[in-house]
């Protein structure tokens, strides 16, 4: 579904992703650990171009993204992503977050989006929610809805920035619950996280990176059980 | 008592040759409606060209905001009614124009620049992660702009807009040096007339307040509407 040939980023004369080749195919769920500053939320934000690649090429669904003059907004569409820091937009309820794309990008009609809204307040558990701003809801509520504001456009992929990182500790739990029931009905996400027991346990694939390498991957169980590379065991000595 | 009613009979005394003499307070209504006339014009074309020269000195192409930057430099720089005359004696000094048209565009065009900066410090005080959030769900540039960025700039804008706006106000007393008759130029005219300093020129100094602090309650009204969404 993804291809990532030969993938390179520089901040300034910061290299940032020494070229990383992946490919992601379609239910996959995969996650990307390694310490901060290894590049993985740069790698995971090439992948719906928020962040330009200096070099290499990103093939989405047959279309290569990274060619100039592509309809980045139509690809992006088929992406859903989840931040760190939850970006609902503030001025709107959080019917109004789940709705706007959908009415204006798919020209759905209020009553359709918001149909189509309330199922997926269901999903993630706050359908009365609906008519709060997001300054109204704690942390574990605003990432669930920009889980929900994500899936409104029906992506076929999801991406995932850290979205338990800026968390207070008991609402973490609700967030990545969301997530393995997403996992469950098969979407295919690729997710930078430092929850190593979601990884363990949602991933069927984990990617180690570090200096802007991948430096292991594997299933779970060979990164967590049997790690190869020094550095993933030293990095996961440190943080299980 | 006596001390009163002597002070009585002159106040009233001045109030009648300050403002009922001559139709005097008639020239006071005109004088305000030329006020207003001045402050709405230039307001709409300070707003309108605000926000355009905004955007262009935000733009990434060297050619849009380098003439933004000094457009708003300049203006910025030099004294209004230095302005106001270059307008009337220089640029309208072959072309026939109505004076208030003339006076308008140069307190609009003034305007514009101030209106400019708090359009952007408005726009660049909204998260980037607004803007990363909108386009990830596939909003155009544009598109994120209007739906997102805007209507959140506007509030955070929206309180020194409104200084702006009563600053323009006051600010158009300067028209009499294009010899307009406006509230301020009325008020001293009549000043000339009476030898009395007081009556009119605090009446003037009245009307302005009067305008200027409804114009602070309708914005502070607004600003409470849309902050709305920030009660938690």
């Amino acid at each position: 579904m993804i291809y990532v040939e030969n993938l390179h980023k520089y901040f300034g004369d910061l290299q940032v992703l020494k070229g990383i080749d992946q490919h992601i195919a379609r239910g996959e769920k995969l996650a990307v650990i390694g310490p901060s500053g290894s590049g993985k939320s740069t790698f995971l934000r090439c992948l719906n171009m928020l962040e330009i690649p200096t070099k290499g090429k990103i093939t989405v669904d047959g279309e290569e993204i990274t060619q100039h003059g592509i309809d980045l907004n139509r690809i992006r569409q088929k992406m859903g992503m989840v931040f760190q820091q939850f970006n609902l937009f503030p001025h709107k309820t959080v019917m109004g977050n789940i709705t706007m794309a959908p009415m204006t990008l798919k020209k759905l009609s209020k009553a359709e989006a918001e149909k189509k809204a309330e199922e997926l307040l269901k999903r993630v558990g706050l359908l009365e929610k609906a008519d709060a701003y997001p300054a109204q809801l704690s942390g574990g509520q605003k990432q669930r809805i920009a889980i929900a504001r994500a899936l409104a456009m029906e992506p076929e992929i999801m991406l995932f920035d850290e979205p338990t990182s800026a968390l207070d500790p008991e609402m973490v739990g609700e967030v990545l619950e969301v997530m393995t029931d997403l996992a469950k009905a098969g979407m295919t996400m690729v997710v930078v996280t430092h929850e190593m027991g979601f990884a363990r346990e949602v991933a069927n694939r984990v990617l180690f990176m570090d200096g802007g390498h991948i430096v292991e991957e594997g299933t779970p169980e060979e990164i967590f059980e049997h790690p190869q590379n020094e550095r993933t065991r030293e990095f996961l000595r440190k943080v299980l | 008592m006596e001390w009163i009613s002597s002070h009585w009979a002159n106040f009233c005394n001045d109030f009648y040759t300050n403002l009922i003499y001559a139709d005097r307070w008639k020239q006071l209504i005109g004088g305000l409606g030329v006020t207003l006339q001045l402050t709405l014009a230039a307001i709409v074309i300070g707003t309108v060209l605000g926000i355009i020269l905004a955007f262009m000195k935000m733009s990434d192409w060297k050619w849009l905001s380098i003439p933004a930057k000094a457009y708003i430099e300049i203006i910025r720089g030099t004294p209004t009614t230095v302005q106001l005359l270059i307008m009337y004696m220089g640029v309208f000094a072959t072309v026939s124009a109505p004076k208030w048209i003339i006076a308008g565009l140069a307190f609009g065009l003034n305007s514009a620049a101030y209106v400019a900066e708090i359009v952007r410090g408005g726009v660049e005080s909204v998260d980037h992660g607004q803007v990363e959030a909108g386009r990830s769900l596939g909003f155009s540039k544009l598109q994120t702009t209007m739906k997102i960025v805007l209507p959140q700039a506007v509030k955070i804008a929206l309180p020194t807009y409104t200084s702006e706006f009563i600053v323009l106000l006051k600010e158009t007393s300067i028209a009499g040096y294009i010899a307009m008759e406006d509230l301020t130029k009325v008020a001293s005219m009549i000043t000339s007339r009476t030898f009395n300093a007081w009556f009119p020129l605090l009446t003037a100094a009245l009307i302005y307040f009067t305008m200027t602090f409804t114009l602070s309650k309708i914005f502070g009204r607004l600003e409470r509407r849309l902050r709305k969404s920030d009660i938690r």
